[in-house]
């Protein structure tokens, strides 16, 4: 069996909703004074891990299963994101600074009367929720339609998607394009109606965050062991072939990557209520590169790989940038190196040999092209 | 020759006129072949002599300047894109053998038989008991039924030929286009090889692109002698080799 097709995907749900159940219960059923006592920011922090992680799910699913390296996925989290800080920011009703009861802060102080046309409906839950998938799912449709159909691929592919999430950045600090400028969205109060700030709403999150990142996982091995995952992964190692026998690479990518869009703007919308902020900076480049070096560190083209590699890595940086802050970038290019260099398959590349000693097949054959793409 | 690009009412393939120029460099020039409904054709030449550019013209890769591709009676191939072309029936072996080398033997042909090749399709699709039985019987003909659990980078070179050869079966083309499908492989497996594509003749037509003579010869049909891109010579193989400017592109530089 190939590792994406393996039971490493049954384990890693159990041990995805096992630990949030864990975390939650340690958090709500102990005394703070007992020493089994989990405390909310811990909860909160790996809610963020888990939002983490259906980022990189997203950037494994278009990089490990179609060849395309991108290094602007996190455009489509940042997007998701922003969906959810509106309907946040709406949520908090007259109780701002300014006590407007439809203008967030930033308005009233920009001296906006009325609300912008796209911020009406964020008032809505539900409407907000469906636009932090259908934002990043059409963004990324139309991009996808023009690059794939004109047959962009490789290096210069990954070059665009790191401009369209440069543009987007940009296009965010501005004050006039009514998202809270280089402040981003903030002081978020309520959520349904719940206060964010209370330990059952942050557990709330969590869960429902593990709940969803399962159902992404479930959604990806569905599409990789499908006959579509096979064409995919034929596109993925030998796209003129599958032109010849009559498929349409583009037609294949372009779902993909649509789907893995929608699967960030997830990752988005349920990164923003547990840590309390959005704002441009999550378009910054550097984060979409990142979201490819925990796909690396797991190892690319394994589904499960993706989540522990964004898991692992962000707790080595949480524990990193405390001790250490400034010397974080080395240590993560340096194990981007490392990585590359001495397991090029990654953690779970650890697991597959093993594997294979006890006589199964191996991988499929990821990897190289992987380095050579990153290196190339 | 003159007689057949008369009979256009009874030809799967026309080429008419075609000429292909890359950076100044006239890779066809004004190239005409006639193939008809169930004929193999055998095309050799010098290297650079256009034959795998005639290739790429008839599965659409490459545009031809000028010059008329036709397939059947009414098809003009220059309009078409790749999986287009492939969709019309007209399936391609490349040089070097390319199989999809993460999958298995099975999944490779499972991949290429003919069918619904759009995404909705295939994302729900579930292996048929039809799909099974065609499978299992194309890889007896390509003779790797042993080995249809293995990966196809594992295979041989002699057997990802075979495995190519059986994907293109599996597309149930009318045409078959197969360039140089014994190059690297042993004595016994080329007379295997010769062996195969006359038991595919007997269905399909088969353009073999091929420098290997004595395989030529073993194919016994008509060949094609191409020389900077246009047709120098047709007819059987002792009909071409006695032609005295086919000794001359072969031996006289």
């Amino acid at each position: 069996m190939k590792v994406y097709a393996g039971r490493s995907g049954w384990i890693a749900l159990a041990a995805i909703l096992g630990f949030a159940a864990l975390l939650g219960v340690l958090n709500l059923a102990t005394a703070p004074t007992s020493s089994v006592h989990v405390p909310t920011y811990i909860v909160s922090l790996f809610g963020k891990y888990l939002t983490f992680a259906m980022l990189a799910l997203a950037v494994d699913l278009v990089w490990g299963f179609a060849g395309i390296l991108s290094l602007g996925h996190a455009a489509f989290f940042a997007l998701g994101g922003y969906a959810m800080g509106m309907y946040l920011m709406r949520q908090i009703g007259a109780r701002g600074v300014y006590a407007n009861p439809t203008l967030p802060d930033f308005m009233v102080f920009l001296n906006w009367k009325e609300l912008p046309w796209y911020w009406e409906g964020f008032n809505v839950f539900p409407f907000a929720m469906l636009m932090a998938m259908v934002v990043p799912g059409v963004l990324a449709f139309v991009f996808g339609y023009f690059t794939f159909r004109s047959r962009v691929s490789g290096v210069y592919l990954s070059i665009i998607t790191q401009a369209l999430t440069y543009a987007l950045l940009l296009a965010f600090f501005r004050n006039d394009m009514g998202f809270g400028g280089n402040n981003g969205l903030t002081d978020f109060k309520d959520i349904l109606g719940i206060p964010l700030q209370l330990d059952g709403t942050r557990v709330g999150l969590l869960i429902i965050t593990a709940i969803c990142l399962c159902i992404q996982l479930l959604v990806c091995r569905f599409i990789v062991l499908s006959r579509f995952g096979k064409v995919l992964i034929a596109v993925r190692d030998t796209e003129t072939r599958t032109r010849f026998i009559g498929y349409r690479p583009e037609q294949y990518k372009l779902f993909v990557w649509t789907v893995s869009a929608i699967m960030a703007g997830v990752g988005g919308a349920l990164y923003v209520p547990q840590v309390g902020i959005i704002n441009p900076g999550e378009f910054a480049p550097a984060n979409s590169i990142e979201a490819v070096i925990w796909v690396a560190v797991g190892g690319r083209g394994t589904l499960v790989g993706a989540i522990l590699g964004a898991v692992l890595v962000n707790v080595g940086k949480t524990v990193f940038t405390g001790v250490l802050p400034e010397l974080w970038l080395f240590a993560l290019g340096g194990l981007f190196i490392f990585v590359t260099l001495f397991m090029p398959q990654g953690i779970m590349g650890l697991f597959a040999k093993r594997v294979r000693r006890r006589g199964e097949p191996e991988l499929p054959a990821a990897e190289e092209s992987a380095a050579r793409e990153i290196t190339g | 020759m003159s007689e057949a690009i008369g009979a256009v009412g009874n030809t799967l393939l026309y080429l008419d006129g075609v000429s292909v120029t890359f950076d100044g460099f006239r890779a066809l020039n004004n190239l005409a072949l006639v193939l008809a409904p169930g004929e193999m054709r055998a095309v050799i030449g010098p290297n650079g002599a256009g034959k795998t550019t005639m290739m790429d013209v008839i599965t659409g890769k490459t545009r031809p300047d000028t010059g008329r591709v036709v397939f059947g009676a009414d098809t003009d191939l220059t309009k078409l894109d790749e999986p287009a072309i492939a969709d019309l029936g007209i399936g391609r072996k490349f040089q070097k053998p390319t199989v999809f080398e993460p999958h298995t033997v099975w999944d490779n042909l499972l991949l290429a038989l003919a069918g619904d090749r759009r995404p909705r399709f295939t994302l729900w699709a579930r292996e048929t008991d039809e799909e099974r039985e065609k499978i299992t019987e194309i890889l007896r003909v390509i003779r790797l039924t042993e080995h249809k659990d293995r990966l196809g980078g594992d295979l041989s070179h002699g057997q990802k030929q075979w495995l190519e050869i059986g994907m293109l079966l599996a597309q149930e083309p009318q045409l078959l286009l197969v360039d140089e499908p014994v190059a690297g492989m042993t004595d016994a497996e080329t007379e295997q090889t010769a062996e195969l594509l006359r038991e595919i003749n007997q269905t399909r037509s088969v353009v073999v692109v091929e420098h290997d003579m004595a395989f030529v010869r073993a194919l016994g049909v008509k060949v094609t002698v191409l020389h900077e891109g246009s047709v120098l010579s047709e007819g059987t193989i002792d009909h071409v080799s006695e032609d005295p400017r086919v000794i001359e592109v072969y031996l006289g530089r």
